[in-house]
């Protein structure tokens, strides 16, 4: 019987891990099939768990504290899509800008909140199935970040391949030279398809401070903006592919904490560092495979109108 | 949208000079605005971030200190730019060059080793930093895989690797459980070059960096190839440059750089090993390599006014009671302006008459 509980808690956090990652990399995928790499998202997701946690501490209300950091995610955002889309600066470079700047702003926002702590965003029962053993937790016992990011995976796959907007959003990240010539305004579409990057960007880290891990530390998002990042290039652009990619590297991020727990031998730090070596491999292997296919055509490219 | 970007044919010297300071300009307004949101009055503030540290020995002599990893790792990252080759990476390469270092300087603890051990440390510092560097090189030629991303998880790979050993097979057994290592010896020590304060030789070979690179970049044809093969790849690859080679070589070069610069540091103003041995260093780099126009001499002025955001940020902790953080948002804030003023010098913008859309 405790086996099946404890397992039941494991696939539950492997959920809350994951949760974050596809939050913020459908964000992100939106941006890329706009033709915009915006390489932010570490900084646009610790903004937003700082901005979350400050308002909700303050206000005592989660969902307020939601609403701020979404905010703040399409806030920084913005940042990058003057630079990018307006300005025509280097995306790479605006990326990297955008980070540190959102690290910056958030250790300062977060500091009078370092050693506090609230109550988590509150799981959602349904009788009966919540108490099913080993999934009913997993799937039926979640908090409302969870079921938004299913949500939101069905808006953007359903949104991407069925809807004019998104033929209007890949078009503009195939080739802006055409989407242009056929009339449809380029630098607006980016710039909304990179505020909705950082809305999503926002909201992953206030799933991150608010529900799966609900304090606030400098540097709490270690790195999982970067994973969220190449989590769009492991799903060759294609969303369906964000949500086994956000659970694979969710189930490799909480099974090597308790690996730790059991206390193998292993060294910690080695187990620690596996989700980054995931990462990598995950990249090689999908580079090796696609060689690039699937990606925007246009990604990365600035467009300067010349007419 | 009555406005658009015309793209200029000769970009003025004068104007990609002024932009920098333009940037610099802009930075200070955005500071001034946030000390007053803090509840400082921004004069006093600015005094103490940016004036005090230069006005007595002990601080400048830090200045210098601070500036020599980023002027070592900014010049290496310049080779890399240039070649529009995104290696993010450099804290990772700074800690790996460390690690293959200082493995020397404890291998040979009170062994009464000669003098050979420091140059011997530099060198597999700079080794170490290279093979580092080589891993995302290798993965972009072979499989096609991202650089940017490789590159910077490998840095989380290497911070927990060094924690780990300071944690474990290098910890000091009478270090009262501390994780680090044993101090260095004397000869395993970057030697200082002042009687007082904590200026080392780094700085000198940081400078022979400088000329060497501002030589390789600016009067060789391995300079033209890296410059080339950034700006125009299709030509670059008609004229029988190797594109493979070249990723390899800008890597290898600002690995290199990265390494060495973490093995002067912790040779040098840290003395041991420790799980942190560095501020960011690798990243702020990055700002010092495009404020300083990915130019050897340029990444010199510009790892001097970082380092100051450094030592002014230190300062400000003391006496001001600011968060650490204000260093990362001056920091971040002076990228994005140098980004934004490069726009400006790089284009025009003209005033368009009946164009709905744009």
């Amino acid at each position: 019987m405790l086996d099946t509980v404890m397992i039941g808690a494991v696939l539950a956090s492997v959920v809350a891990a994951a949760t974050t990652l596809l939050i913020a990399s459908l964000g992100e995928l939106v941006a890329e099939r706009a033709g915009t790499l915006n390489l932010g998202v570490e900084g646009m997701m610790i903004i937003g768990a700082a901005v979350g946690y400050a308002t909700a501490y303050s206000s005592g209300s989660l969902l307020l504290g939601t609403l701020a950091a979404v905010l703040a995610g399409v806030a920084l955002s913005l940042v990058f899509a003057v630079l990018t889309v307006w300005l025509a600066a280097n995306q790479v470079a605006s990326g990297l800008a955008t980070t540190i700047l959102g690290l910056g702003l958030a250790g300062l926002i977060g500091a009078p909140f370092v050693g506090t702590r609230i109550d988590a965003a509150p799981e959602l029962r349904i009788p009966g199935l919540t108490d099913l053993p080993i999934i009913g937790k997993a799937v039926f016992g979640q908090d409302a970040f969870v079921y938004a990011s299913i949500a939101l995976l069905v808006l953007v796959t359903w949104g991407l391949a069925r809807t004019r907007t998104g033929l209007v959003i890949r078009a503009v990240g195939e080739s802006h030279v055409a989407a242009h010539a056929l009339g449809h305004p380029v630098r607006r579409i980016r710039t909304l398809a990179v505020m909705f990057g950082g809305a999503c960007a926002g909201l992953a880290g206030a799933q991150l401070s608010l529900a799966y891990t609900p304090f606030w530390a400098s540097d709490m998002t270690a790195g999982r903006g970067w994973i969220a990042l190449a989590l769009v290039v492991f799903s060759a652009w294609k969303p369906l592919w964000l949500l086994a990619g956000a659970y694979l590297f969710g189930a490799v991020s909480i099974l090597q904490l308790h690996v730790q727990g059991f206390g193998l031998g292993i060294p910690s730090q080695l187990l620690s560092s596996l989700p980054y070596l995931a990462t990598v491999a995950a990249l090689v292997l999908i580079s090796a495979l696609k060689r690039g296919q699937g990606a925007p055509a246009s990604l990365g490219v600035p467009f300067v109108p010349d007419r | 949208m009555p406005l658009k970007l015309e793209r200029q044919e000769n970009v003025p010297l004068a104007g990609l000079v002024a932009a920098p300071f333009v940037a610099l300009a802009f930075t200070l307004i955005v500071g001034a605005a946030m000390f007053l949101a803090m509840g400082h009055d921004p004069i006093e503030a600015f005094r103490i971030y940016f004036i005090e540290p230069l006005g007595d020995a002990y601080t400048l002599q830090e200045l210098v200190v601070k500036t020599c990893p980023l002027l070592l790792i900014g010049v290496g990252l310049a080779f890399c730019y240039r070649a529009n080759r995104w290696n993010i990476g450099a804290e990772g390469q700074y800690v790996a060059g460390a690690l293959l270092g200082s493995w020397l300087a404890l291998a040979t603890h009170g062994t009464g080793a000669g003098p050979w051990v420091l140059p011997a440390m530099l060198v597999l510092g700079a080794l170490g930093g290279a093979a580092y560097g080589l891993i995302p090189a290798l993965l972009r030629v072979r499989f096609g895989a991202s650089e940017i991303l490789t590159s910077l998880m490998l840095v989380y790979v290497a911070e927990l690797f060094l924690d780990y050993l300071v944690r474990g097979p290098w910890r000091d057994p009478a270090g009262f459980n501390f994780p680090q290592s044993v101090t260095f010896d004397a000869v395993a020590t970057m030697p200082l070059l002042l009687d007082e304060g904590r200026l080392h030789g780094g700085i000198v070979i940081a400078l022979i960096v400088v000329v060497a690179a501002t030589f390789v970049l600016g009067r060789t044809l391995v300079g033209f190839s890296i410059e080339l093969g950034g700006s125009a790849p299709r030509a670059a690859a008609f004229a029988g440059f190797d594109e493979k080679r070249v990723t390899y070589g800008v890597f290898a070069v600002s690995g290199a750089l990265a390494g060495l610069a973490g093995i002067i540091e912790v040779a040098g103003p840290i003395g041991n090993m420790q799980p942190s041995i560095s501020p960011g260093y690798g990243f702020t780099a990055i700002i010092a390599a495009m404020l300083g126009r990915l130019h050897p001499v340029g990444i010199l002025v510009s790892s001097f006014v970082l380092a100051l955001t450094y030592i002014g940020g230190e300062a400000a902790q003391i006496s001001l009671r600011m968060p650490f953080d204000v260093t990362r948002v001056f920091q971040g804030t002076l990228l994005i302006a140098i980004l934004a003023a490069d726009v400006l010098v790089r284009y025009r913008i003209r005033r368009v008459e009946g164009v709905r859309h744009a």
